[in-house]
């Protein structure tokens, strides 16, 4: 078996002259880490626009060393789409957003960019909480799951959690759906073929392309970086299983 | 002279956006608006423009935030409750320093009908931050086209949203306009826009954040420091103030209007005229900035105000505090309108019942 060398920084990466907030352990970084990779290996970092919207996800259009911007939370695939249709084709646009940006506050913008097939790749981190504002219920906050505005744990007054690679698998404009985990070298390297297929979707004008990445919040789930990766295998992979939902060369 | 039509004024927005070079526009069903967006509907992708309906009002601001993003010229328009939820994407497009277009047609509190209840918002900033736009209050269809064209100018030249305010009476009569493409000299480069990293000259990456001082940025490394330099823009935007007069030369009172309530005033002003009352009339063309130091002069000759506008007064506290107590200003507001149900409109009758009382009081 051919063996990589996972760690490091890529190449596309903006160096700061201060520390960047990724908290330790959390997988914003390295969900980001293989888009970097990407977006090199691909060839597309001339071309390429990446839309944040507000949250740790933030932090991405900092670091990407190709054109980004911020848009107010939960807006990035509206801002995204209209780069896309302004600019054309040979446009790469990717919204990098967490499961609130992309599902609680973003849901209209998500869900119609994706009906309407807009030709634009969006990633969603999902770590089950608010990261930036210390770990409150989200849309992917499983059941049971204790947060500071579920303090008993997720149940039923809080209603149930959205699998958004699913549901969005069943909207006729979309390409390409998919869920993802970062938590050993094997899925790491699945996830990675996930994100590339997604932009290859976009890159070959089918429609719009998704990939969600189940991802650890160490701090705010007052677990070690190791327990949260076994939280993620124990907990989160029953609830929100891995693997493609959509993947179509026309629609039609 | 160019191609002359008679046109909607809701229509002559497009006609005005087109010849201003406009490439993109998002909206959403709202009336008294709906002609905009139709108009843009039929009219931009026919000519390689773009034409996306978004979700909301929420998603049109935020599509444009984007299309703004691009540096092209971008526009949306809407009417008063889909403005409301326009908000936050005002303060956003400001603080990302994102040059675009925003066409109000008020329509009257939640009901489909008139009124000119978007004043304060629109003229103090109705989002959070510390921002202000320039307001363009149009009065005739010719004149919605221009200032469309005037609106792409001056945010390019400032890179802060331009809101034309206009109403459902402007939007919903026709009248002929004369269709021409104005210039109102160069306009810097927009080095800063997002069209990928191989098309920028210096080849580095383009960054454009809705939080310019939270995240520091080479143009701004700190919040003061954008705050300094959001100041400096305001001292600039504060100078480009427009309006009309009307026969202020030995005016005894002076009406002060804008929108469709200027034309009514017009007539009322000429009535009066007729029957030897000394009135003059001064039509902000801008808002915002608001034309204080004609009124202040006037003010200081002697002269007192009277404020007509279609809502219960709210142009009318901008003129109080710009005559320092120096004369009388009183208002006409949307209670003289001359039907108590929402077809009601302010007519010339109740402006001139108002001038005849208050030149009478004069004369005392």
């Amino acid at each position: 078996m051919k063996r990589e060398w996972i760690t490091g920084t890529p190449r596309l990466w903006v160096r700061y002259p201060v520390p960047i907030a990724f908290c330790s352990g959390c997988q914003h970084a390295s969900a980001l880490k293989i888009l970097c990779e990407l977006v090199e290996e691909m060839g597309i970092e001339g071309n390429s626009i990446l839309m944040a919207g507000v949250g740790c996800s933030t932090m991405a259009a900092m670091l990407v060393d190709f054109d980004s911007g911020i848009t107010a939370h939960g807006r990035p695939c509206d801002a995204a789409s209209a780069i896309k249709r302004i600019l054309g084709e040979k446009t790469v646009v990717i919204t990098w957003q967490g499961d609130g940006d992309t599902f609680a506050i973003g849901t209209e913008p998500t869900l119609h960019a994706a009906a309407r097939g807009e030709k634009i790749t969006t990633i969603m981190i999902n770590n089950g909480n608010y990261g930036t504002t210390g770990g409150q219920l989200a849309p992917t906050t499983i059941m049971g799951q204790v947060t500071t505005t579920s303090p008993e744990g997720r149940a039923e007054p809080q209603g149930y959690p959205i699998s958004v690679a699913e549901l969005l698998a069943n909207l006729k404009g979309v390409a390409y759906s998919a869920r993802g985990a970062l938590t050993s070298p094997a899925n790491y390297q699945r996830t990675k073929r996930y994100m590339k297929t997604a932009l290859q979707k976009q890159m070959d004008n089918i429609g719009y392309s998704f990939v969600e990445i189940l991802s650890a919040c160490p701090p705010n789930w007052r677990l070690s970086p190791r327990e949260s990766l076994r939280w993620i295998e124990e907990k989160m992979i029953p609830q929100f299983p891995l693997g493609e939902f959509k993947n179509i060369d026309r629609i039609i | 002279m160019g191609e002359r039509i008679l046109v909607q004024g809701n229509e002559a927005v497009g006609w005005g956006a087109l010849a201003a070079d406009c490439r993109a526009f998002f909206g959403y069903p709202i009336t008294p608006q709906n002609e905009v967006m139709e108009w843009f509907a039929r009219e931009f992708p026919k000519r390689g423009r773009v034409f996306l309906q978004s979700a909301s009002e929420t998603g049109s601001i935020n599509m444009l935030t984007g299309g703004a993003m691009t540096g092209v010229r971008a526009m949306t328009s809407t009417s008063s409750p889909g403005w409301a939820l326009m908000q936050e994407g005002f303060s956003n497009l400001t603080a990302a320093e994102l040059p675009c277009v925003i066409v109000e047609v008020q329509r009257g509190w939640n009901t489909t009908r008139h009124s000119q209840t978007t004043y304060k918002s629109a003229t103090r900033g109705g989002g959070f931050g510390d921002y202000r736009t320039i307001v363009l209050a149009p009065a005739s269809i010719q004149e919605i086209h221009d200032l469309i064209q005037l609106a792409f100018y001056l945010t390019d030249k400032y890179r802060n949203p331009t809101v034309v305010l206009s109403d459902a009476i402007l939007g919903q009569m026709m009248e002929p306009l004369e269709m021409k493409t104005l210039d109102f000299g160069p306009l810097p480069e927009k080095d800063w826009a997002l069209t990928g990293k191989a098309t920028h000259k210096d080849g580095k990456k383009r960054f454009t954040p809705i939080a310019y001082g939270m995240i520091p940025t080479p143009r701004y490394p700190s919040l003061l420091s954008f705050w300094k330099g959001y100041e400096e823009k305001l001292r600039e935007m504060e100078k480009e103030i427009r309006y009309a007069t009307y026969q202020l030369e030995d005016a005894e009172l002076i009406l002060i209007a804008f929108g469709y309530v200027a034309r009514v005033c017009q007539e009322a002003m000429l009535r009066a005229r007729v029957k030897g009352l000394k009135v003059g009339m001064i039509r902000p063309i801008t808002l915002w900035p608001f034309p204080a130091q004609i009124i202040k002069e006037k003010a200081s000759t002697g002269a007192d105000f009277l404020v007509v506008e279609d809502n219960l007064g709210q142009m009318v506290e901008d003129v109080r505090i710009t005559v320092e107590g120096q004369a009388q200003v009183h208002l006409v507001n949307c209670l003289a309108r001359h039907l108590p149900t929402e077809e009601g409109a302010i007519y010339p009758e109740k402006v001139i019942e108002k001038i005849e009382s208050l030149m009478e009081e004069r004369g005392r």
